[in-house]
């Protein structure tokens, strides 16, 4: 279970997220949708560890422990992780040898037993097969001339490998095609499960067609002012934000 | 890459000791007194029971090193070695003429065996197949394991020491030695001639491709022992040999000197390449202690169609000074530097190469990867020329830079000489920092910053890892975690 207690956030001085209080329990799917600029990846980041943010008030808790103090790699071995919006890249760094690394990272962290190369190939090769990841890209540097989409599913394809028990996809569903959207959303929908919560960044009810939430919240100006069932994502298709942007409005 | 992860292990189990290659064996040791004067070059050249004429070559050197000064163009800066103040002979007491391995001081094994050599070497030495790597190993100035030599004599190759040569094949010697880095080219190439102790000497015949990699490992050993290693490698017509060179030094407080020279000489339709990894002792964090690298590396591309590659890996020394060169002489000619220089704490490296074109058609590539982390300093310093008469010579050099924190520094000092129009010759400098994105993003994948770090160098510096001959591969992976370690945080 992730709790979000009252979260304020900073960056130089200048308020982003004002008092942010979320729960996704155990098993549960949560979507956030809201206006650009609204805040949702600086509470991504947050919650994943980025360090450019000063955490003024508030507390982030993964099942019942706060995991403030903890840095990025402590959090994603302990089971939260985060597919970015904007995918980095890293030239020279194969795209094979950088999943191995970090399979093998988040295995020794959890105290189990790190893989084989032939298992972990296995796995790899499996995993990518099912986000339709084709083997020749796993041989390129890392996101290095991936198209919008394939950094995409390279997201989705490590949430896969490090087991997290808690996701978040920050607009994975943005630059995706049709069919993209279809594969990764089985990919995501089968991943779903009773230990595993999910929060679902994104602007476009369609991929809630596919990964159906259990609740929708909305965003604005660095809070949450709406939550509904997922019924609340079509109704801001229709109407947009307006009625929760202040400035917009 | 297998060695990826090995290098992210080796970055974890160094702890406390940093410097693992920290040790000092012992082993009594024969001394010339300290101090430098004709009476040692003598001392020398009698213990190497070196015939007349190299006695003569050796005075003739000192006597000109006598009226040199230290150079002082690199961009470093150090406290001068007192050359009054090193012993320029030292030679295992136990190693004066063992015959096979069993005749070697066990603790000399152990030496090798501490520094990760024998994991190949075993293989080798228990005569596995696959796994045929010679090994003419230095132990500071007397080479006292030369194995293979009966596998390389059968191809008609010759690698010896370079005593042994002199009385082995002294006419060989005399045609080649100093003929690239003459006797007065700078300095400390000057010194060298006139004192070095040891070295390899290897001589492919013509056509033959070598049959295996040469290998060498020279190890700095003894206290205050200035290390004045020659080398001499000549490929034939049409002959082939791939050569590599590792080393790594003990632990301790005062500087140590390391003045080599190497000569190649490829003549028509020949290829040497030349691999290096080098990791003596840095020093400490505040900068006592260390290696001083000031090293000659000349290649001489002497025939027509020859090709000289120099790939290097630059981790260790405090003092880096080095230029591996190629003289491209005969027509249709091709030089090639692959370069990782990486730079940590108080280091400073100085180190680039010159490719002199004077045949015609000639080319020459230049890949550079400099990395700087901690307070070191980095320089990349490259002549690039073409003589009147070398038409079509053609360059590419790419100069990358990286930076880790705030407080080091990396230069680019190119220089090109064309006195021929049709030369064409291109320049590609970047410099970057490692991006607070990239760290982020691994770490948000499970490594923890120092994985992130020697991962993404490892990716920067790809394109030169991949000139590395298999065997050096894995080992510089893991190197440039090992030197980068304590860079971040
Ligand atoms: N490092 C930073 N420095 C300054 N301002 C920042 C920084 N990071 C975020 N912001 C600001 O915080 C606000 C929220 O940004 P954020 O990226 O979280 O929005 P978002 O909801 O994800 O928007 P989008 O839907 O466009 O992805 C924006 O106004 C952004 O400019
Ligand atoms: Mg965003």
């Amino acid at each position: 279970m992730l709790e979000i207690k009252n979260l304020h956030v900073e960056v130089e001085g200048q308020p982003i997220l004002n008092g942010i209080d979320l729960t996704v329990p155990k098993g549960e799917v949560h979507a956030i949708m809201g206006p650009n600029g609204s805040g949702k990846s600086t509470l991504s980041y947050v919650i994943a560890g980025k360090d450019d943010y000063d955490i003024t008030k508030g507390d982030i808790l993964w099942n019942g422990e706060s995991i403030l103090e903890m840095d990025p790699a402590e959090r994603v071995a302990a089971g939260v992780f985060l597919a970015f919006q904007y995918p980095i890249e890293i030239p020279g760094v194969a795209t094979m040898t950088f999943l191995r690394t970090a399979i093998n990272s988040v295995r020794k962290a959890r105290d189990e037993e790190e893989l084989s190369i032939p298992d972990m190939m296995k796995l790899i090769q499996s995993q990518a097969k099912q986000l339709a990841v084709k083997p020749e890209m796993l041989k390129r540097g890392l996101n290095v001339g991936f198209s919008g989409g394939e950094k995409k599913r390279m997201e989705i394809l490590q949430m896969a490998l490090l087991n997290p028990g808690m996701c978040i996809l920050d607009e994975t569903d943005s630059g995706l095609d049709i069919d993209a959207l279809r594969i990764v959303s089985e990919g995501v929908n089968a991943l779903r499960g009773p230990d595993r919560s999910m929060l679902v960044i994104t602007h476009y009810q369609r991929l809630l067609n596919y990964i159906v939430p259990d609740k929708v919240h909305v965003m604005s100006d660095g809070k949450i002012v709406k939550t509904g069932g997922k019924e609340l994502a079509l109704e801001l298709e229709e109407s947009g934000y307006a009625e929760y942007d202040e400035d917009a409005a | 890459m297998a060695a990826v992860k090995e290098t992210v292990e080796q970055v974890k189990d160094i702890d406390v000791d940093k410097y693992k290659y920290g040790f000092t064996t012992d082993i009594e040791m024969v001394k010339a007194p300290k101090g430098l004067n004709e009476d040692i070059v003598r001392f020398i050249s009698e213990k190497k029971e070196e015939p007349a004429w190299m006695l003569e070559w050796r005075l003739d050197a000192f006597e000109r090193w006598k009226t040199m000064a230290e150079p002082e163009w690199a961009n470093l800066t150090y406290k001068k070695p007192d050359f009054q103040d090193l012993y320029y002979y030292a030679a295992p007491k136990s190693t004066e003429g063992p015959k096979s391995l069993d005749e070697v001081d066990p603790e000399l094994l152990e030496t090798y065996a501490k520094l990760g050599i024998p994991l190949k070497e075993q293989a080798v030495l228990a005569g596995v197949e696959g796994a045929r790597v010679a090994i003419d190993a230095v132990f500071d100035s007397v080479s006292v394991v030369t194995t293979f030599k009966d596998e390389l004599a059968k191809a008609g190759v010759i690698f010896c020491s370079i005593s042994e040569a002199m009385r082995e094949h002294p006419e060989l010697i005399q045609k080649y030695l100093g003929t690239v880095v003459p006797k007065s080219d700078n300095f400390y190439a000057t010194l060298n001639s006139a004192v070095f102790s040891d070295g390899s000497f290897v001589y492919i015949p013509p056509g033959v491709r070598c049959p295996m990699e040469l290998s060498t490992y020279f190890r700095i050993n003894e206290e205050n022992t200035g290390q004045f290693e020659r080398t001499l490698i000549i490929a034939d017509k049409g002959s082939y040999v791939s050569y590599l060179e590792g080393c790594t030094a003990p632990m301790r407080d005062e500087n140590q000197l390391h003045a080599a020279v190497v000569e190649l000489i490829a003549l028509d339709d020949a290829e040497i390449k030349y691999s290096t990894v080098q990791n003596w002792y840095p020093g400490d964090k505040d900068g006592k202690g260390g290696v001083f690298n000031f090293v000659t590396k000349r290649g001489d591309c002497r025939g027509k169609n020859s090709k000289i590659s120099w790939t290097q890996v630059e981790t260790g020394s405090a003092i880096t000074w080095k230029y591996p060169s190629c003289i491209l002489r005969g027509d249709n000619s091709q030089g090639e530097f692959y370069s990782i220089a990486i730079s940590n704490g108080m280091q400073q490296v100085d180190s680039g190469t010159k490719m002199v074109h004077l045949g015609k058609n000639t080319s020459s590539r230049i890949i550079s990867k400099g990395i700087s982390a901690g307070k070191s300093s980095n320089t990349y310093r490259g002549l690039v020329s073409a003589h009147r008469k070398a038409s079509q010579a053609r360059n590419f050099t790419q100069c990358d830079s990286l930076l880790i924190g705030d407080l080091c520094s990396a230069h680019t000092v190119p220089y090109i000489e064309a006195k021929n129009s049709s030369a064409t010759f291109e320049h590609e400098a970047t410099t970057s920092k490692i991006s607070d994105d990239q760290m982020f993003y691994a770490q948000a994948r499970g490594l923890n910053e120092e994985e992130a770090v020697a991962l993404i160098v490892n990716g920067f510096a790809r394109e030169v890892i991949q000139q590395l001959p298999m065997e050096f591969m894995a080992e510089t992976q893991k190197l440039i975690g090992i030197s980068l370690e304590g860079s971040v945080g």
